[in-house]
């Protein structure tokens, strides 16, 4: 018998390019063991994985010492192998009992037994000290509790390794505490977890092991209490860090007069005292963990989310921004976190999808659309931005990401805005096509545009920013200027809020 | 990605499959039928003429499915605009009057199906399934469901039974609704906007479109197209009558559907409606000429329906999505 309840040996797997080279990790029983990396390290691949929603190409999955193959969700289950996802996958009409016995609803005479149920349901939260009753449905709780709830419904199926993704981005601090109780009942249970977190002072505080990956290699593994968060830092971002993109000190009128001028704006009760401005030909990038507000900016100023209180003021005058509408006349651009959903219209062509915003302006005598002009704006986007494909009437989601991502960013320049926002542009990008995004938001800002650029990847912060703006949970903690942040660690210490 | 090298044909293989179709029941229909007087001019302008009013709908249809929703007024709205016209016309004898009124009373419940859905929440299907009983009831109950003829006889000739030429004018409208249609789905940023909302309402929202003002467009167009269409009803039989258009709304879906137009939106094609309306027409025409009863008829009918999406969508799924 092993000490290990899992073992992964020498996992491989390669989408295109390799993500993981040859990866092992083990998980004691009753243990939380942190896993670590920066995006794109393969943290997730790994653990799809382990969970069965992806195959591996090479390397063996061993539970209690014996092999077992993985194929599916379900292989992953009948191993008590089970994931709490970011996005809660919960069915939310349905009530928290129903939702527990999901599948497997126990029945009398042929009808559901709903009492039983409740009961049952009551018991397996009580044991775990979830304050919820059965019979709520799961739309009116918090997404603390949902997530609890998640928790619960997975160990009443006997799962005895839980894998918790960024199970805190979005809980307040008292959720937090709440969760973290859970974790330590679940351990005393002999429940494994893993946890994947960005937040070093919390994987500090609750994990007992850790283990960082970085470019799909095993960085470092070992027992928390050996290690702090300079180590981490430092396995984490490696020996070559931060020389994929170099930065270039750029000159930028810095004594011009501000493009954007953002005044107490506010937002939410957790966002709402915002400042900044932004001079013309400026870079700005804001730096925070998940659930720090960064998003919700610029959601804002692009006319996404109401205006609670404060002032923007573009070139020094004052304006109003009630929709969408308002934000791109006020000259805003937004290319917005989620291309796929937010960004594009997948089952339109990539010509459609650039044209979009501007189709009203290609008009001949106003009426009808100019398809000559609208046809060479596009073929100069594809020529301009580099986009491989066969044509501007291919379905835009026939592209890969990055020449996806090259046609959002098209489509917004076609507005020639004064102010292009960028919300993590270059996720699920791969690496060349990240470097092209790069040079194009230099590009743009070049031309004496103002950039606010959003990114959870330092190194692309970094690369390109005059000035960063850290974020912790809502309110600005800092203006760093890019000349005075000598490395990334800094950087990450201030993410963190830590001396 | 595995899909990146399909070639252009196969991706637009769904557009054109109402005309496949078209051209196979036409083929199998003169080859059996051909005798029996189906082939003759007169018989095929006479499936032209009773398509008519179904096919100008259809048009706005187009532009509503496209957007991704769905209009179940239109057939009541045919009638109770029907039954509005006659009456203006028998009061007043003004035919600019009784089309003005006739038209705006469409709009005006597209408006409201449009708000319903907009600004109220109400998925489509119900708010105007249950707008339609409205107007249907309606229509039945201002005369209490007494027809009332029409003596004006430019009106009827106009909007039913003249012919310009050998032309009927219902054709001719016909034409005519769909030259405008066409250029507004093919060639104006309007037709763009639908797409793009019923393609994806997020991203269309992110782009700076009005997706409300886009949808609240869409329905009162339809609106007013079925009452134009009720006028046509009007003017065909000379009279108003409660029960014109009865499922006419299915029809309408049917020959956009058929069209090649997605009925969760974002696809669609203003031509391909006009060729599910005739194609519906024609096999109609043909169980009538193959003297088959009319319980037969429906059935039939039915049957072809289900067959003819049923080859589209497999056409769409093959298309990988």
């Amino acid at each position: 018998m092993s000490e290990f309840v899992l073992e992964m040996k020498g996992i491989e797997k390669a989408f295109a390019v390799p993500v993981l080279k040859g990866v092992d990790f083990s998980l004691k029983a009753g243990e939380v063991h942190a896993l670590v990396g920066g995006n794109g390290a393969g943290k997730s691949t790994l653990m799809k994985i382990m969970t069965g929603v992806y195959s591996k190409d090479a390397g063996d999955i061993f539970i209690n010492g014996k092999i077992v193959p993985i194929h599916s969700i379900h292989d992953a289950g009948r191993n008590g192998i089970a994931m709490i996802f970011q996005e809660l996958s919960l069915i939310q009409t349905m009530t928290v009992a129903e939702n527990i016995f999901l599948g497997e609803e126990v029945t009398k005479n042929g009808l559901r037994d709903t009492r039983y149920m409740n009961n049952r349901a009551k018991e397996v939260l009580d044991n775990l000290g979830i304050d919820v009753d059965p019979g709520t449905v799961v739309s009116s709780l918090s997404v603390g509790m949902s997530q609890m709830v998640e928790i619960a419904k997975a160990v009443s199926k006997n799962a005895k390794i839980l894998v918790l993704d960024e199970p805190t981005a979005s809980l307040s601090t008292s959720e937090t505490e709440h969760l973290f109780q859970l974790i330590s009942d679940l351990k005393q249970k002999g429940v494994s977890m893993v946890y994947i977190s960005h937040r070093m002072n919390e994987i500090l505080r609750i994990a007992d092991s850790i283990t960082i990956l970085r470019d799909g290699i095993i960085a470092h593994t070992g027992a928390v209490k050996d290690i702090n968060l300079d180590k981490i830092i430092m396995h984490m971002l490696g020996d070559g860090r931060g020389n994929r993109f170099h930065w270039v000190e750029r000159t930028y009128p810095s004594d011009a007069p501000d493009l954007l001028t953002v005044e107490h704006l506010n937002i939410n009760h957790k966002l709402s005292d915002i400042s900044f401005s932004l001079k013309p030909g400026e870079i700005l990038g804001f730096a925070g963990l998940m659930g720090s507000g960064r998003t919700e900016i610029l959601e804002t100023l692009f006319g996404i989310r109401k205006i609670r209180g404060g002032t923007i003021r573009m070139k020094g005058s004052p304006v109003t921004i009630r929709n969408t509408r308002d934000s791109i006349k006020a000259g805003f651009a937004l290319i917005p976190e989620d291309r796929r959903k937010q960004g594009l219209v997948l089952i339109h062509s990539l010509k459609e999808n650039a044209i979009l915003p501007k189709v009203t302006k290609l008009c001949k005598g106003g009426v009808l659309v100019d398809e000559k002009a609208a046809n060479e704006m596009v073929e100069n986007n594809v020529r301009d931005l580099g986009v491989v494909t066969d044509g501007i009437h291919k379905r835009i989601n026939l592209l890969s990401g990055g020449n996806q991502q090259k046609i959002v960013v098209a489509k917004w320049l076609n507005m020639q805005p004064d102010i292009i926002m960028l919300d993590e542009p270059t996720a699920g990008v791969d690496i060349g096509a990240k470097a092209e995004i790069i040079e194009l938001i230099r590009g743009v800002a070049d031309e004496g545009k103002g950039v606010l650029f959003v990114s959870s990847e330092l190194t692309e912060l970094m690369a390109v920013c005059d000035r960063i703006i850290v974020l912790y949970d809502g309110r600005i903690t800092g203006s760093l200027s890019r000349k005075d942040i000598k490395t990334e660690e800094e950087l990450q210490y201030a993410i963190q809020q830590e001396k | 990605m595995p899909s990146s090298r399909k070639s252009k044909a196969d991706i637009q293989w769904d557009k054109y499959m109402v005309y496949f179709i078209f051209v196979g029941v036409f083929i199998v229909f003169a080859i059996i039928l051909g005798n029996k007087g189906f082939l003759n001019v007169n018989n095929l302008v006479n499936i032209l003429r009773q398509t008519a009013v179904i096919s100008i709908i259809a048009v706005a249809g187009t532009f509503v499915m496209a957007a991704g929703q769905i209009d179940l007024t239109v057939g009541a709205i045919a009638a109770m605009t029907a039954m509005i016209v006659s009456l203006i016309l028998e009061n007043t004898n003004s035919i600019f009057l009784a089309i003005l009124v006739g038209v705006g009373f469409g709009a005006v419940i597209g408006a409201v199906n449009g708000l319903l859905v907009t600004r109220f929440g109400l998925p489509a299907f119900l708010a105007t399934m249950g707008m339609m009983q409205m107007i249907r009831g309606s229509a039945m109950w201002i005369t209490d469901t007494a027809a009332v003829p029409i003596s004006n006889t430019t009106f009827c000739n106009v909007f039913g039974i003249g012919n310009i030429g050998p032309v009927p004018v219902l054709v001719i409208w016909t034409i005519l609704f769909y030259i405008v249609g066409i250029i507004l789905f093919n060639r104006t940023p309007f037709g763009r906007h639908i797409l793009a909302t019923g393609g994806n309402e997020v991203s269309a929202g992110y782009s700076g479109i009005n997706t409300v003002k886009v949808k609240m467009a869409a329905f009162i167009m339809s609106g007013a197209f079925a009452a134009f269409g009720g006028i046509l009803y009007a003017g065909r039989l000379q009279a108003g009558r409660y029960s014109y258009g009865d499922g006419d709304e299915m029809s309408v879906i049917a020959a956009v559907v058929i069209g090649g137009t997605s009925m969760a939106g974002g696809t669609g094609s203003v031509i391909g409606a006009l060729f599910g309306s005739i194609l519906m027409g024609m096999i109609n025409n043909a169980l009538i000429l193959a003297n088959l009863s009319s319980a037969q008829q429906t059935v039939v009918k039915g049957a072809i329906i289900v067959l003819s999406v049923a080859v589209s969508n497999l056409a769409q799924k093959r298309k990988g999505n």
